[in-house]
């Protein structure tokens, strides 16, 4: 490699995250480079080996599970795809498909307008008591969630929300996922004061401030937050099985596990072209923002 | 005012869902509580019962221990490694990026989950492998030795989230910091230990912290990949999935507040522990100690 060569691939770079790079192992030989190549290729496809032989196993006629333990069907074939669009207990999946992107949609919502207006209030309203309240915010992102899900299905049950969507999206409008409001402060932090005190001048207020000046710079991280949510939402399984009693009110995850138990004798086939079509949002939104979405990684230093 | 204004939904929240539940399940935690009786109080008798009385318990709590604690330490070597890999090469680090992440975004699903217990199975293609290169295993669900190792598989598998960390981490490394060192005669080895560990144990601390919190929490996989029994041996009765059993399942609400808060008492001496320690070993550049 040569020198030019790496500045152009760091030039190249649209915004880099964290600065420029340090380019070191710069007189490595050839031979080495290959290694380090062959290395990751290998890694890479043992990483991806699980989603492969997923869309692999959608393909294989019922009659292969059990038989067939290579990765290829023997005799390829969508009817997988088929038995699966006409549904479990009687209900088709697109209902499934659904229900999970309603609650994921208005949680997307709530998470954000909740955990905006709190990451506003942490980092440019001074008011007593802030710095407390913001360690308790810290704290609650490192509570396990044990401690508080059974009297919260005690208060939902009381008020007679079991079986609604309440339960699983009241939490996320008001702002009780401490990573989005996090990411709020972090972001917010980072935009000039200079901006505010202009606006003050001008004589706006807080609302006015946060509506005209922070909310329209805030959206890289609001796109950020959003798909995490959206997609933390859509793959939440033990939310959903805890509230969700009745059938067509499930989400994808619940629904999955009737197909894996009800079927797991007979139809692997349905079951695993289920899974995968339940993926697919996911990893579309993935391809999608990735650059976003592992940017937002990287500088909150959070995950799911 | 407009910081109460601001914080309004948020100050609900935190109060009515999660200080205020936390408090209800601790009292909860010294009741026998079925939901439909009221509470009755019976003193530490949910905890003695735990530790004196529940082998199920305990063989819970013994293999969440152990998917935590060998889990989450591989999980990261694994995620610091590669990200030197990705750190040290100079085109097509993206595509190996977004590879790399793509089980951090998936891998608590139930989708993975099928696809695990399928994998894994006796019949799957993982055995399948294994029996050409001679090695007879016959399943790794219902094995009791086996169950755990495959758990901690699915995890590390994960390993791309921190690894993005402990990338943007690496980048920040000044270039200077590896010359001198190597101006001064030190290797590889003693180059990782001497600049590369110390630089980045601020993000290691981090994402030490995070993932072992995370991982006392897995619920979903283990509950799909056993059929929500835990297997039969227990071996995959997860603490979270025991408690779920007990509190959903049998209605045992106050017995299951007791788990809960057995699991915090735990994680928090956990994080303690590391909290305290890492005076030692977290390095803050510019701080002056």
């Amino acid at each position: 490699m040569t020198t030019i060569e790496q500045e152009h691939e760091t030039a190249g770079r649209t915004a880099p995250d964290t600065g420029p790079a340090p380019r070191r192992g710069r007189r490595r030989g050839l031979a080495s480079t290959i290694v380090w190549y062959l290395t990751l290729l290998v890694l890479a496809a043992v990483v991806l080996y699980p989603l492969v032989w997923l869309v692999l196993a959608t393909l294989k006629p019922s009659s292969e599970f059990g038989r067939n333990s290579g990765m290829l069907p023997w005799e390829p074939t969508l009817d997988n795809y088929a038995r699966v669009w006409d549904g479990i207990a009687g209900i088709p999946l697109w209902r499934y498909f659904l229900n999970s992107l309603i609650v994921a949609s208005l949680a997307v919502v709530g998470t954000l307008g909740s955990s905006a207006l709190a990451g506003y209030a942490f980092a440019r309203v001074a008011f007593k008591g802030s710095g407390i309240l913001f360690a308790a915010m810290i704290g609650t992102l490192l509570l396990p969630f044990h401690v508080i899900i059974i009297p919260q299905y005690i208060i939902f049950n009381e008020l007679d929300l079991v079986d609604t969507y309440v339960p699983l999206l009241i939490g996320k409008y008001l702002g009780t996922e401490a990573f989005f409001v996090f990411l709020m402060v972090q972001f917010i932090r980072n935009i000039p004061r200079e901006l505010d005190e202009a606006a003050r001048i001008d004589g706006a207020g807080h609302p006015r401030i946060f509506r005209s000046i922070i909310v329209p710079l805030l959206r890289p991280a609001l796109v950020t937050g959003g798909i995490f949510s959206f997609i933390w939402t859509w793959n939440d399984f033990l939310g959903p099985l805890i509230y969700l009693t009745s059938p067509e009110n499930y989400t994808l995850p619940v629904a999955l596990r009737l197909y894996n138990d009800a079927t797991s004798t007979s139809d692997h086939g349905a079951t695993v072209a289920a899974s995968l079509l339940s993926l697919i949002p996911v990893l579309l939104f993935f391809l999608i923002f990735q650059r976003l979405l592992i940017r937002g990684v990287a500088t909150q230093g959070l995950k799911g | 005012m407009a910081g109460y204004g601001f914080l309004a939904p948020w100050l609900v929240g935190f109060f009515g869902l999660t200080l205020g539940p936390m408090a209800v399940s601790l009292y909860l935690s010294f009741t026998r509580y079925d939901i439909f009786n009221p509470p009755e109080w019976i003193g530490f008798g949910n905890f003695v019962r735990l530790f004196t009385d529940d082998p199920v318990f305990l063989r819970s709590a013994k293999v969440t221990l152990q998917y935590v604690l060998i889990g989450t330490p591989v999980k990261l070597a694994a995620a610091l490694a590669v990200a030197m890999l990705l750190n040290s090469i100079t085109r097509g680090s993206g595509f190996f990026r977004s590879a790399f992440y793509t089980p951090s975004l998936i891998g608590a699903s139930v989708s993975v989950a099928i696809v695990w217990r399928a994998m894994f199975a006796g019949d799957g293609p993982v055995d399948g492998s294994l029996r050409t290169l001679g090695i007879e295993l016959g399943g790794w669900v219902g094995d009791v030795d086996l169950a755990i190792p495959m758990m901690i598989i699915l995890v590390v598998w994960q390993f791309g989230a921190p690894m993005v960390i402990f990338l943007a981490g690496l980048k920040q490394v000044p270039a200077e910091l590896y010359e001198a060192a190597e101006v001064d005669g030190a290797g590889p080895v003693h180059r990782f230990w001497k600049v590369t560990v110390p630089m980045l144990s601020p993000v290691i601390f981090f994402n030490l912290l995070l993932e072992t919190i995370h991982a006392f929490q897995v619920f979903g996989s283990a509950f799909i990949i056993s059929n929500g029994s835990g297997a039969p041996g227990g071996q995959l009765n997860f603490i979270t999935l025991y408690l779920y059993k007990r509190g959903f399942a049998d209605l045992q609400m106050g017995y299951a507040a007791a788990i809960a808060w057995v699991v915090l008492v735990v994680v928090a001496i956990i994080a303690l522990i590391m909290f305290r320690t890492a005076r030692s070993w977290v390095y803050y550049a510019g701080d002056q100690r």
